[in-house]
């Protein structure tokens, strides 16, 4: 165990003193520090303006993901290096790659959400791209809004730096990122006390445990994408923290013939591809999932635990049937996802008990996912509903039906009487408008900002007739976002 | 990718005074290296005092008791300031004295300021405001356009101006239709909040940092509140994380706080809005309700027309009287009426006070009569365009006079819309298109396409006619190099290099000779807001007339020093030569020094021509008008209502550009920022009249995959300002949005697709996939 805070900035190190664990990494760069290229504009990780680079050890090179410093809380940095946008120019003071596009195509007008863009880029051009599909330029600047410029400049600048390689002072950099976290402290778990606070940052799931059992009160944070907003926005003073993020076996995905399990702090960008292999559809509503930034933290034993109704993975989650493991100590149980849910704001989660994986079956034969997510805005926004529908049609029959909902309900919820008008019947529009009728005796919605229930209520029906549509009619264009649609 | 037009780079070194040429963004290292310091990155001063501003959690109500014990109390705390605490004037409204700094006795809306609590931290500052105990007894609260109609809650008695006689001409046309259109309003999110830092000095003086538009109003309200003079408080404002009108009045109350606290406690004081606390305080884009009727011929050409424009102002005055006058100015857009009658309804409601967001009122005036058009095409089976056409003012070489007159009485003498119209419909092949989509809707059950094309004309001016004025400040320093300071602020949309790009112009040296300095009121006073898209307009001017009278003042000294013709001198490539002489231009200047001529001039400007006697409802507010057309091409989910803008083509006019990059970054950004209006942006308060869209997670501005996959954007080559603007230039801030309402209509053009056009959408704004999939079933159920 260590009580020593250290992570680099910028190539050097630093022991953060006497600072409340719950310090934004946002804040700790820009008052302490005085980094004041880093920019607030949300506190919420919604804008991307505060976006800096983490790096951590990844075997003997380091990996590099973008995250938003504004609901880091500095002890999530223990044993990493962050790079911000004051640390990308070269010795002599060079733009580096992502600095010099925006300037070259006029990316910046105001230019306080630039540094973010910048680092946002810079991640990009790490992760090396140069065939990027529109979808994937797009995708990698979806965690950043800019006010001015309308995205053409930026997009063309993410081109740009795609087609640049990588200057040597950059590659220095990273070499000298990897021996800095390679000859660093060694990976024990960070125990920190300020005040009436106390954080732990267990680095095994056995010390996880133990450290739950000694403080069954404490808070979980894995990616801190939605517990940062406690402390930034709710200015919520928590007391004890238990952070899971640097515990290797939670951030497993183990396949199978049978299943594919995720650890409960698997990030949403490492299940991408897993996911999107086993389920195309599943995968490109993860994509849709915050931005680059917000699925480099948040993870999907985060969605799941923090019991929200309108968190995107849980739907797809029940209609895939799948279970959850939970853990008190050495015990563990076994408890389908749907059973989590009891109602709003109450999870079937004692005290010191933590979700230690989700194991997802593997489909039966035949069966098709559709997830359906549907928002004011495509990328980076929050459901007004979310549908996943697990059907299985053989011989024309409904011979399988597994419906879930998001944003119908006061819990993510499965539609039950929508699937026995369907089990067992023509896979036909008839039974689809049957079916369209049940879904009032599962779903009473509410309203709110997000959509009216009425609205909620009819757009749930009309994804039903979706899945019907894309079932029976697999080669016609069905989605907005399908790059087919976008020229006559 | 929209091409820059014209001049290379080759081209750009030789002119080295770089006018017309496409300079980048005077910032833009500083902006990606994370160099260029916003008013929270300043190196804070010792014993910087962190201020809250403590916000109220009710709608309307009169306030029994302010308990601030245990706000006072809290760790950190240095002071806590209410509405006894202000030694002047209890007001930071822009015009009307109704905004209080903090509320004294009665609440207005939700969200409004009641205290300041300064700390040593931000945190505890934050924290110490949440302890406030407010006792109050809660008020009726009208919120809505609707509520405030019924109430008759206005700020002032309903406005009308009349042209012709608008019912006889509705009730005499062959065809008549009427309607209903909401718009919503729109956050300007900026991405840098509202923030101010006060300096206090010796005597009463006082030192403002500001994000702001417009430092001589700070200035001002500032003096206002701590009852000093102007001449004690000096406002500086380097740049803007962004403004769109948000910062013209907004930043007062953040500013005089911080100011406030600075005198009270002789520290230093600073105000940043947290995110949330920004969007709940801060006026927004004023959401219309425009009735409608119009009688029209069996072209569509319009007869007569009634717009009753009812206007949600908020709790108070703001900017809303102008704001109102530019939506009844612009309720003709490009289409001439002979007979209208605009009344316009500033309701009176207990939310946040609305302010100028750019196009000011434009847009919405525009969007109704586009609405009208677009209605008159659905009714008569017509190509909106062919019914846009028939209504437009004639072109600027048509002779006669009849189809000319706005109903405001102005002469519209530089129109050019009909050019636009042919190039646009030709570049962007709009026919062959519109058959093309038609095509593609009949094979696609749920998904439909639409397009439309909607043209812009924009009133440039201040329609106070006072406000049409700058100043300008240019300094010649002994080495040739040149301070540049004049009234307009920056906020990204790239004034200071177009001002710097003029007067490297006058005196030919490269743009880098001069240094651009941050707006301040010290040294150019009583400035206008950076505002209605006159930045370049006047400030440039101002700045030109600066530079032209030391660079007079160097002809003369250098004819009587050379005994030479002063016509014979010539300034070009950082030289000044005549048949005796060739001399660098820092030779000169050191020359003239020795020689004690002043090397440092104001310049001053005031735009001509125009007048505007608002009791008449006649005159000539705008010097003259800015173009454009965009064609926009959406498709649609109807069965999920989801939209997307998939192509836009856009022709726009600037007159002569002064630097197309800035020019194109302007008009790209205006409309993606017009058509998310209209589209995904939408703003919702709950029924106690509490904002529940207040931060990014439920307020939606675009991100990058809502830009059209295929943009493609061109400047009108032959553009030239009839007037004498600077360099024939014309004002490029605004009137671009307004391209944006092309993008509503061809979503409305694609869900009427789904009942075959034959039921109008009556789409409603936000066109959220709420709204669509509303439409959705009015166009389905008119099958």
């Amino acid at each position: 165990m260590t009580e020593r805070l250290s992570f680099l900035v910028n190539g050097a190190r630093v022991e953060p003193r006497n600072v409340s664990p719950t310090t934004t990494l946002l804040a700790y760069l820009r008052t302490e520090l005085r980094l004041t290229g880093t920019k607030e504009g949300c506190a919420e990780g919604d804008c991307g303006a505060c976006t800096v680079l983490v790096a951590e050890q990844a075997g003997d090179d380091v990996r590099y993901r973008p995250i938003n410093a504004c609901i880091q809380f500095l002890p999530m940095l223990h044993g990493k290096a962050i790079t911000t946008v004051e640390g990308l120019s070269g010795p002599n003071g060079q733009l580096s790659p992502s600095q010099a596009a925006i300037v070259a195509r006029n990316g910046a007008q105001c230019g306080f959400c630039t540094p973010g863009f910048v680092m946002a880029l810079h991640a990009h051009a790490l992760n090396g791209k140069p065939d990027a599909t529109d979808r994937e330029v797009t995708d990698a600047l979806a965690g950043n809004l800019c006010r001015c410029t309308g995205y053409g400049p930026l997009i063309d600048a993410a081109r740009d730096v795609t087609a640049t390689a990588l200057p040597d002072w950059d590659i220095e950099r990273r070499q000298h990122d990897t021996v800095m976290l390679r000859d660093g402290p060694e990976k024990k778990m960070l125990a920190m006390e300020h005040g009436d606070q106390r954080w732990f940052s267990p680095t095994t799931v056995a010390e996880l445990a133990d450290v739950l059992l000694h403080h069954p009160d404490a808070v979980v944070v894995a990616g801190a994408t939605d517990v940062g907003l406690w402390v930034t926005k709710q200015l919520r003073h928590l007391k004890t923290v238990v952070a899971i993020g640097d515990i290797a076996e939670l951030r497993q995905i183990a396949e199978s013939e049978n299943r594919v399990s995720f650890g409960a702090a698997v990030t949403y960008a490492d299940a991408l591809s897993v996911v999107s292999h086993r389920f195309p559809d599943f995968g490109d509503m993860i994509r849709r999932i915050g931005g680059p930034q917000v699925r480099a933290a948040g993870t999907i034993g985060g969605n799941i635990a923090n019991g929200s109704p309108i968190g995107d993975l849980p739907p797809a989650l029940i209609a895939l049937d799948a279970e959850l493991i939970l853990r008190t100590g050495a015990d563990q149980r076994r408890l389908p996802l749907e059973a989590f849910f009891r109602a709003y704001g109450d999870q079937d989660l004692a005290p010191g008990e933590f979700v230690e994986r989700i194991d997802v079956p593997s489909p039966a034969a035949g069966a098709n996912l559709r997830c359906y997510k549907i928002s004011k805005r495509i990328d980076q926004d929050i459901s007004a509903v979310c549908g996943c529908f697990n059907l299985t049609v053989a011989d024309g029959q409904v011979v399988q039906a597994r419906i879930a909902f998001g944003g119908m309900a006061g819990i993510p919820k499965r539609a039950r009487s929508v699937e026995a008008a369907l089990i067992g019947q023509p896979f036909t529009e008839p039974t689809i408008e049957t079916a369209c009728a049940a879904f009032r005796n599962d779903f009473q919605p509410m309203s709110d900002m997000r959509g009216a229930a009425d609205y909620r209520l009819l757009t749930a029906q009309n994804l039903l007739r979706k899945a019907h549509f894309e079932l029976t009619q697999p080669e016609s264009l069905s989605r907005i976002t399908d790059a087919k649609c976008f020229a006559a | 990718m929209t091409q820059l037009p014209s001049k290379s780079n080759a081209s750009v070194e030789q002119n080295l005074g770089g006018l017309g040429s496409p300079q980048r963004h005077d910032s833009a290292e500083k902006h990606v290296t994370g160099g260029a310091i916003y008013v929270d990155d300043i190196p804070e001063p010792q014993g910087l005092l962190h201020v809250q501003i403590g916000q109220s959690r009710v709608a309307h109500a009169e306030i029994l008791a302010l308990d601030l014990a245990a706000v006072r109390s809290h760790p950190g705390v240095v002071a806590v300031l209410t509405a006894d605490d202000i030694p002047g004037h209890n007001d930071v409204s822009p015009i009307a004295g109704d905004d209080p700094l903090f509320a004294d006795r009665l609440i207005e809306y939700w969200g409004q300021s009641l205290f300041a609590v300064a700390a040593e931290t931000r945190e505890a500052a934050r924290a110490a405001a949440q302890k406030a105990v407010v006792t109050v007894r809660e008020l009726p609260a009208i919120c809505t356009i609707n509520d405030a109609m019924d109430a008759g809650s206005f700020l002032s008695e309903p406005e009308t101006v009349t042209i012709g006689d608008p019912e006889a001409a509705i009730t005499a046309a062959p065809h008549q239709v009427s309607g209903r259109l909401r718009m919503g309003g729109q956050e300007h999110f900026y991405l840098e909040g509202q923030a101010a830092m006060a300096v206090p000095g010796e005597d009463d003086d006082v030192t403002v940092y500001a994000s702001s538009q417009h430092p001589s109003e700070i200035q001002h309200k500032v003096a206002h509140v701590l009852g000093i003079p102007n001449h004690s408080v000096t406002i500086e404002v380097r740049r803007m994380g962004g403004a769109f009108g948000g910062k013209e009045s907004q930043g007062n109350l953040p500013a005089c706080a911080a100011a406030l606290v600075a005198a009270r406690t002789r520290r230093p004081a600073k105000v940043v809005y947290d995110r949330d606390d920004d969007m709940m305080i801060t006026g927004k884009r004023h959401d219309f309700r425009i009735d409608y009727r119009v009688g029209f011929d069996d072209d569509g050409r319009i007869q007569g027309l009634t717009f009753d424009n009812a206007m949600r102002c908020g709790m108070s005055w703001d900017l809303s009287e102008p704001i109102g006058d530019r939506a009844m100015f612009h309720a003709d857009n490009c289409y001439f009426l002979p007979n209208a009658r605009i009344t316009t309804y500033r309701c009176k409601t207990h939310t946040q006070s609305n302010t100028a967001f750019r196009g000011f009122g434009g847009p919405q005036g525009m969007l109704g009569i586009e609405r009208v058009v677009d209605h008159i095409a659905a009714t008569l089976r017509r190509d909106p365009l062919d019914v846009r056409r028939v209504n437009v003012y004639d072109h600027k070489s048509v002779a006669d006079d009849r189809r000319r007159r706005t109903h405001y009485g102005m002469r519209v003498d530089d129109c050019i819309i009909q050019d636009v119209f042919d190039e646009l419909v030709e570049s962007s092949d709009y026919v062959a298109r519109r058959q093309k989509i038609s095509a593609w809707n009949s094979e696609h059950p749920h998904l439909k396409r639409g397009i439309a094309l909607t043209p812009v004309k924009f009133g440039i001016s201040f329609t106070k006619t006072f406000l049409n004025q700058a100043g300008a400040l240019v300094n010649v320093y002994t080495d040739g190099s040149i301070t540049l300071n004049h009234g307009g602020t920056e906020m990204g949309q790239g004034l200071f290099v177009k001002v710097a790009q003029v007067v490297a112009e006058e005196f030919q040296v490269a743009i880098d000779t001069i240094k651009i300095t941050a707006t301040t009121t010290g040294k150019v006073p009583n400035t206008s807001a950076t505002a209605a898209s006159s930045g370049s307009d006047l400030n440039g001017m101002a700045a030109q007339n600066a530079a032209r009278t030391i660079k007079t003042r160097l002809v003369e000294f250098l004819s009587e020093h050379y005994q030479t013709d002063p016509k014979s001198i010539t300034f070009s490539h950082g030289r000044v030569s005549a048949e005796q002489f060739d001399l660098s231009f820092a030779d000169v200047v050191q020359k003239a020094y020795f020689a004690r001529v002043p090397l440092s001039a104001t310049g001053f400007y005031a735009t001509p021509k125009i007048s505007w006697d608002k009791s008449e409802a006649q005159g000539r507010p705008f010097f003259y008008f800015a173009y454009g057309a965009a064609v926009s091409e959406a498709i649609v989910d109807t069965l999920t209502g989801e939209s997307r803008i998939v192509r836009v083509d856009i022709l726009h006019d600037v007159g002569q550009s002064l630097n197309p990059a800035i020019d194109l970054g302007q008009i790209e950004g205006g409309y993606v920022q017009g058509a998310v209006w209209l589209l995904t942006e939408e703003l919702c308060w709950d029924d106690a009249g509490r904002l529940t869209t207040h931060a990014p997670s439920t307020y939606k501005i675009p991100t990058a995959f809502d830009r059209a996959p295929d943009m493609r954007i061109n400047l009108f080559s032959r553009g030239e300002n009839v007037e004498e603007t600077v360099f024939r230039s014309k004002a490029v801030g605004e009137p671009p949005l307004m391209l944006g309402i092309s993008a509503l209509m061809a979503v409305s053009d694609a869900i009427s697709a789904l009942g075959g056009h034959q039921a109008y959408p009556e789409l409603d704004a936000p066109a959220t996939p709420e709204r669509i999939l509303l439409a959705a079933a009015r166009c389905r159920g008119g099958h």
